[in-house]
């Protein structure tokens, strides 16, 4: 027999009563210093914490936005969209998984390619988006990629590549694996026609993108405090079976192991890409 | 493989084993009738097992500690080998061997994951997963190879890259992104064979080429089966429903266009009779290098610059 027995239903936790009236998402917790902060000021300051300088993860079109002179740049590649090459299954299918990611990001994969000009400085920029299944890359984002590296050779344009991603995307299994090797060979070919590739790594940037195309800018520029590496933090603990130090595969760590050339602060962003543009390249 | 895994390899091995037993003993007609049973049952088994391997049981075939590695295709294959060691930078990494060799007639530079024989060496091998000193040590040998005009051929078979803290530290992802870009400008032949386990990046970093081979029960896959479960399925086991789904082995990856070719096997396995296996993969590589070396630098790189380029699907509208 049970000793304790409820005799009357319990009240509700919340009686219903009209509720605070401050719309969702007004106020933010930055995950740096867990300060709450109010969101539009948080926005006025390119999505940084003003009080611990915390680089939160922004998309793409607003990551363009902060570069390009246009307004509306003019997009490109935009009917390449992905496809299930390998009528792939897990505990869901990867056919419904796109739908769902292109309805709640209103992309059609993690990758965005603009022509336009840098401070009068005519480009070509890919960005990731990572809020599209964690910025993978598949098919689509490789040959978007490779398709920029190929019309940046063709127009004699620099060519600027935003990393935000965790890597290849397993759902297109090793065909995803090939655009690493798809993507640097284009970037070969920029390089034998002596134009500028500048790589920003953005958090998170890991495993495949890293390890091809990310890394391999004739500038590699970060924002601070962003995540870079080839294996995650949690599969290195699992290898090492240590917990890791303070500040490793950040930003700041690349820079002193010699893998950065810059880390750069996002309001100061385009001004440094514009000034080494313009020792690089004359259009 | 463990024992659990491995269920339909073992009658196999245990027949294999009898037969060498009674290979042992001097000849005489019952035995030699007893041989011949056991010689029918294991071709008969083996073809049966072998022709219905799962996805997943191919992943242990293409681990078995028995099968040839690079130095066994080496040494099988090749005259006057000379190994070389260090990416003149920071170490020698044993797990990937490079060096210069004659194979049928001509000098080549190989390369090569090494995963290593026993227990100690493997240690010291630290299982064919490279750190990034392996990885430049590759690369310094390929330039080498392309400035003495030799063609180079790799051979790959690591579960991956090593995921550890100071290969993350020396630039892991720097070390196969540079092998990407270099190996695809690269102006002299290379002819790529996947001899066990094509493991993601640290595979792809020796596997950019103007010909790709795989072997008969190798695999190529973006993650290990038990990575890809782990994060999808959030459940290790998975790793058999995780080998399906990526679609890993030969016969998949010649259909998505990845690789050129498959190598037969002998009938149960590279690592039932090494020599045989290599003596395959040795034709086939004498026949590919026979059409590259004819090419021209230009034409070359061009080539395998539309070959990789080709890779992927995707809609069009």
């Amino acid at each position: 027999m049970a000793w304790f027995r409820k005799t009357k239903t319990p009240k509700p936790i919340r009686p219903e009563r009209p509720r605070s009236n401050v719309p969702e998402g007004l106020w933010v917790k930055c995950e740096g210093c867990k300060e709450v902060i109010y969101s539009r000021d948080l926005d006025r300051n390119l999505r940084v914490c003003p009080k611990c300088g915390h680089h939160m993860r922004i998309d793409a079109r607003t990551r363009i936005a902060l570069l390009l002179d246009e307004p509306e740049p003019r997009e490109l590649f935009t009917g390449v969209t992905p496809t299930d090459p390998l009528a792939f299954r897990d505990t869901k299918r990867y056919r419904d998984r796109i739908k769902t990611y292109q309805q709640a990001v209103g992309e059609r994969d993690a990758v965005l390619v603009v022509q336009g000009h840098l401070d009068e400085i005519p480009v070509m920029v890919a960005a990731m988006e990572y809020r599209f299944m964690g910025g993978s890359m598949g098919s689509v984002v490789g040959e978007k990629i490779t398709r920029a590296a190929e019309r940046a050779c063709e127009r004699r344009l620099p060519l600027l590549v935003i990393s935000a991603s965790g890597g290849a995307r397993m759902q297109e299994g090793v065909l995803s694996l090939m655009q690493m090797a798809k993507i640097s060979a284009a970037l070969g070919r920029l390089r034998a026609a002596g134009l500028p590739y500048i790589s920003i790594l953005t958090d998170p940037t890991t495993g495949g993108v890293t390890a091809s195309f990310a890394m391999l800018g004739d500038l590699n520029v970060a924002e601070p405090g962003a995540l870079i590496g080839f294996a995650g933090p949690r599969v290195i603990e699992q290898t090492i079976r240590q917990s890791l130090p303070e500040g490793f595969q950040r930003s700041e760590f690349l820079l002193e192991h010699g893998f950065l050339d810059l880390v750069v602060q996002r309001s100061e962003m385009k001004e440094m890409l514009a000034r080494c543009l313009r020792h690089l390249y004359r259009p | 493989m463990t024992a659990s895994d491995s269920q339909f390899d073992i009658p196999l091995a245990e027949l294999r084993k009898r037969i060498e037993e009674l290979e042992g003993y001097p000849a005489g007609s019952s035995q030699d009738k007893e041989l011949e049973r056991l010689r029918v049952s294991l071709r008969k088994n083996t073809a049966e097992v072998y022709g219905h391997l799962s996805r997943w049981q191919k992943v242990l075939v293409a681990r078995h500690q028995d099968r040839p590695y690079t130095l066994d295709y080496v040494h099988f294959l090749m005259e006057d080998w000379v190994e070389v060691h260090g990416d003149r930078a920071f170490s020698d990494d044993p797990a990937i061997v490079a060096g210069l060799a004659r194979f049928r007639g001509r000098s080549v530079a190989v390369v090569g994951h090494e995963k290593g024989r026993d227990t100690k060496e493997r240690i010291s091998r630290n299982f064919g997963q490279p750190r990034p000193d392996g990885y430049r040590k590759a690369l310094r040998v390929m330039k080498m190879a392309e400035k003495f005009r030799l063609p180079v051929l790799t051979f790959i078979d690591t579960a991956g890259a090593y995921p550890g803290l100071d290969a993350e530290e020396r630039g892991q992802a720097e070390a196969i992104a540079r092998n990407l870009i270099e190996m695809s400008a690269l102006t002299v032949p290379i002819v790529v064979t996947v001899t066990g386990e094509g493991g993601s990046g640290g595979a792809l970093a020796l596997g950019v080429g103007d010909r790709v081979f795989i072997l008969e029960y190798a695999t190529y896959s973006v993650i290990s089966p038990e990575g890809c479960a782990a994060i999808l399925w959030k459940d290790q086991n998975k790793k058999a429903e995780a080998a399906e789904a990526m679609r890993i082995t030969a016969p998949d990856l010649l259909q998505l266009g990845v690789v050129d070719a498959i190598i037969p096997e002998p009938p149960g396995g590279a690592h039932t009779d090494p020599e045989a296996a290599c003596r395959r993969v040795g034709d086939v590589l004498a026949d590919a290098l026979d059409e590259l070396v004819r090419l021209s630098p230009n034409e070359l790189i061009a080539r395998r610059y539309e070959k990789f380029r080709a890779l992927g699907v995707y809609d069009e509208g």
